[in-house]
């Protein structure tokens, strides 16, 4: 790794997230301090108002529903307004004061926090698994995003990196990322479709490889479509049988929802490989839900769900201008790529076996890592490899009538630019309006609003006679950026963006310093922790120290001081000041010296007296020189 | 979604005379030095001169792409993540540009409306864009139907008209939807036509470049642009019986 600093992979996933890095020649997942590699994308708040990532928030969701949240990447990007639809299906609780085209802050307990927060909660939970493992900081990451993610989406992204501290080197595209992974050790030449169908989003993505360039020809893809959608589909089946068979009505009750939510998932997962299976739920009132159900009987449930994955397919295909007898290779990734079902519609789009060599829930991470690495210069593994991604979406300008006006069209490589020229209808104007739009429809009102621009500060002319050009540019991460210039009188126009669906750099710079001041407070309340233990472990060696022959030894005066100093750290140990209980551990210690050094003298003698210790002590142990842990002698 | 105000072009144009690497001191191909291999600030070129190439419209898409792919490995942004800021805007600019050009030029019908572009020609407004445009502002668009499809066109505007009706209606006139699709076909035969006709139009341009004849370079061009804009129509009406057909 020489002495370059270290830039991790991320893949924050609707579902689960992980962290990579490149190690040596190959790519690898950091597990957390659990051992396990997969960090669930839950965000709880628990009693004390500390927030809690991963597995160890999952029981929230059951336990206090109000308090926890699952699958925030649906929410990333988007405003009040349009996250109807989400609302329907998902128990994000919003917060109560929300105003139109405001971004949606979700309510977990007392407290609120926006899309972005939440998922710079995981990355911080990401971060720090990282830090543990290296031993050291790390502040550069490169994190995937769903290919058919627009501009709101992606910047979304980027902000919850840097409110997690995080320098976000580059946004790759998932199926990309993915395509790096398999890349690694293949290197071969040829047309890979990468199918991916995830927790909450599906994406399709066809590339061309050539000499370890990876170049996108097509991407497509929905970016609310995945497994969340299967397991709602067997929770309202669920809720209906409840209601229906017991008459009850639990579709209110977050628990009851979220202990059946469980169960489902579990029976998802099992009837990948079992042929049925069977649901017993218990119920409020003693009341139990059961049900079987077969391998078909799922697969018929889901097809409606899985026959969306195909036009995105075909529409990518026909992008590409390729057939699919043309592709070469086909990869899956993706949890719910297990679906027997999903990869027999996949053989069949493709008619081709797909490829599924590589762990379709790690194959992301690893691809980020893998591109991690060539950002960081490279190595002999990465030597030669460059990604060339595409756009998603096709980028207009609102022109009149309400039409939109394309200027950058979906699957252009990224970097892309372009240049309009605008200029005033009015005498002596200096304002002009630009609504900038992303998708493929015709009228600006069916496409994503990105943002307005006003050019402002054109400099008076008659109508019609300045020259204003604006440059449009997306860059390697898909994300726009806007220049303008007067071109008659050579002047910079001023452009004020307002991003449609967005935080401000303002509200992400204090975002920030707020995960600032709570990464003291978690530094501060760790400390206390850790002081508390370590006062508890001197306590105790004490205590052994007091029954052993040499506190015979000392006087009555050493007796007394350790004495006053032990009732000190016992009190002390109760408060919330670390630097106390250390400053009061220390002069016990220090009180202490020298009746570790007799207790050693003495077992140094029995020891030379021929004695057993196990059997002159028993468990105890002589005690170590300093401070009182257990001497080992073997 | 971020502004920029910097504007590395502006600066770039005042030393152009300049043609030491910024870096090595050596001397600079067009993006990037020959000697340390180091990324350039951008200088103003059309798409052509960007690859160091003639305005000649017969080109090898194979080398282009080589070419491509050789240059995207000098200048992508991921070559200067770790770079200084002035570095990676130049890379940002440059690996933008070379995107952009060789978008429009390995594709023949946008390498030729570009090379028109340069020209100072700019093709009838025949795209859906205009079509809308028009509708909405009730304004009314430019026309240029090729007269030997006159006929054709009117019989298939008909048509199509009656299968909005009808899908409105939520009727299925059978022999009708096989009447538009053969329709269709036809139009496709004559896209594929014109298609090798335009090829014949490169060859007199790129001849007329060679021979340095004003005349015939112009005859050249004109020809391309009648032809474009009878290409753009016709491809207006596929998309718009493909639209009938497949809602």
């Amino acid at each position: 790794m020489a002495d370059r600093e270290i830039i991790i992979g991320i893949d924050l996933g609707t579902t689960n997230s992980l962290v990579a890095f490149m190690s040596g020649d190959a790519p690898a997942v950091i597990p957390g301090e659990d051992g396990v590699n997969l960090v669930p994308s839950v965000v709880a708040l628990d009693e004390k108002n500390q927030i809690i990532v991963g597995n160890a928030a999952r029981k929230y969701l059951i336990e206090t529903p109000d308090r926890a949240v699952y699958s925030i990447k649906r929410l990333m990007g988007r405003g009040v307004d349009d996250v109807q639809e989400e609302l329907k299906l998902f128990p994000f609780q919003l917060a109560d004061d929300l105003q139109p085209g405001e971004v949606v802050r979700i309510r977990l307990g007392e407290k609120t926090f926006t899309p972005p927060e939440i998922s710079a909660f995981i990355l911080r939970q990401l971060k720090r698994n990282a830090e543990r493992f290296f031993g050291a900081p790390v502040t550069k990451a490169v994190i995937t995003v769903p290919a058919y993610f627009n501009d709101a989406q992606r910047q979304a992204t980027k902000d919850a990196g840097r409110i997690a501290g995080l320098d976000v080197l580059r946004l790759v595209n998932e199926p990309t990322a993915a395509s790096l992974a398999y890349g690694l050790d293949k290197k071969e030449n040829g047309i890979v479709a990468v199918y991916d169908l995830g927790g909450g989003t599906f994406d399709v993505s066809i590339l061309k490889l050539h000499d370890g360039i990876f170049e996108v020809i097509a991407t497509n893809g929905d970016t609310h479509l995945g497994g969340d959608d299967i397991d709602n589909l067997l929770i309202r089946i669920a809720l209906d049988d409840i209601r229906g068979d017991l008459g009850l009505d639990v579709s209110r009750n977050g628990e009851a929802v979220a202990t059946i939510r469980k169960a489902v998932i579990e029976a998802k997962i099992a009837l990948s490989s079992q042929e049925s299976i069977k649901l017993d739920i218990d119920l409020p009132g003693d009341k139990r839900y059961r049900r079987e159900i077969t391998r078909e009987q799922f697969e018929q449930l889901i097809q409606p769900i899985i026959d969306r994955t195909v036009g995105p397919c075909k529409q990518a295909l026909k992008d590409a201008g390729l057939k699919p007898e043309q592709i070469d290779e086909v990869v899956l990734v993706g949890g719910s790529t297990r679906i027997p079902k999903v990869r027999a519609l996949v053989k069949d789009l493709f008619q081709r076996e797909p490829h599924i060599d590589l762990n379709p829930d790690e194959v992301v991470a690893l691809g980020a890592a893998v591109q991690a690495n060539i950002l960081s210069g490279g190595s002999t593994a990465t030597e030669n490899m460059l990604l060339l991604d595409v756009t998603p979406l096709s980028l207009g300008i609102e022109v009149a009538g309400g039409v939109t006006d394309k200027i950058i069209l979906r699957n252009s490589t990224i970097p892309a630019s372009a240049s309009q020229h605008y200029t005033t209808q009015v005498d002596g104007q200096t304002n002009v309006a630009i609504h900038v739009l992303q998708g493929e429809r015709e009228l600006a009102k069916d496409c994503r609003s990105l943002a307005r621009f006003d050019l402002k500060g054109i400099p008076p002319m008659a109508a019609g006679m300045p020259r204003i050009e604006v440059k449009f540019l997306i860059d390697a991460n898909g994300i726009l950026q806007v220049s303008a210039r007067e071109q008659r009188s050579g002047k910079q126009a001023e452009i004020e963006v307002q991003p449609s669906y967005g935080l401000t750099d303002e509200q992400v710079e204090g975002m920030i310093l707020d995960s600032f001041d709570n990464a003291e407070e978690d530094f501060r309340q760790r400390q206390v922790i850790e002081a508390g233990n370590e006062a508890d472990t001197i306590l105790a060696a004490l205590e052994k120290g007091k029954k052993s022959p040499a506190w015979g030894e000392l006087t009555t005066e050493e007796k007394k001081t350790i004495a006053r100093l032990e009732k000190m750290l016992v009190e002390v140990k109760t408060g919330n000041d670390y630097q106390a209980i250390r400053k009061s551990i220390d002069e016990l210690n220090q009180a202490t010296i020298r009746l570790a050094e007799l207790m050693m003298d003495s077992a140094v003698t029995t020891a030379l007296k021929g004695q057993n210790m196990d059997e002159s002590n028993a468990d105890e142990g002589p005690t170590a020189p300093h401070p009182m842990a257990k001497a080992e002698f073997k | 979604m971020s502004s920029n105000f910097s504007n590395p072009t502006l600066a770039v144009v005042a030393d152009r005379e300049n043609d030491a690497c910024w870096s090595c001191g050596d001397m600079r191909a067009a993006q990037f030095c020959k000697s340390c291999g180091k990324v350039q600030p951008a200088r103003p070129a059309d798409f052509f001169a960007f690859f160091g190439l003639p305005k000649k419209l017969n080109l090898d898409v194979a080398k282009l792409e080589r070419e491509f792919y050789l240059l995207s490995r000098k200048l992508h942004p991921d070559v200067y993540a770790q770079a200084r800021e002035e570095e990676r805007e130049w890379s940002l600019e440059q690996s933008s540009r070379l995107n952009d050009a060789y978008r429009t030029l390995k594709d023949p019908i946008k390498r030729t409306q570009y090379l028109l572009h340069l020209e100072g020609i700019e093709l009838e407004e025949q795209s859906k864009n205009a079509t809308e445009k028009a509708r909405a502002t009730g304004e009314i668009k430019k026309q240029v139907v090729p007269p030997e499809l006159l006929e054709e066109v009117f019989e298939l505007n008909m048509q199509l008209e009656e299968a909005r009706m009808n899908k409105k209606a939520g009727e299925n006139d059978a022999s009708l939807v096989t009447e538009i699709q053969k329709q269709k076909q036809n139009l496709e035969i004559k896209l594929e036509e014109l298609s090798s006709e335009l090829s014949g139009y490169w060859n007199d341009w790129d001849a007329a470049l060679d021979a340095d004849s004003e005349t015939a370079r112009i005859q050249a061009r004109d020809k391309m642009v009648d032809l474009l804009n009878r290409r753009n129509y016709i491809r207006n009406l596929v998309r718009d019986v493909n639209e009938v057909l497949e809602s």
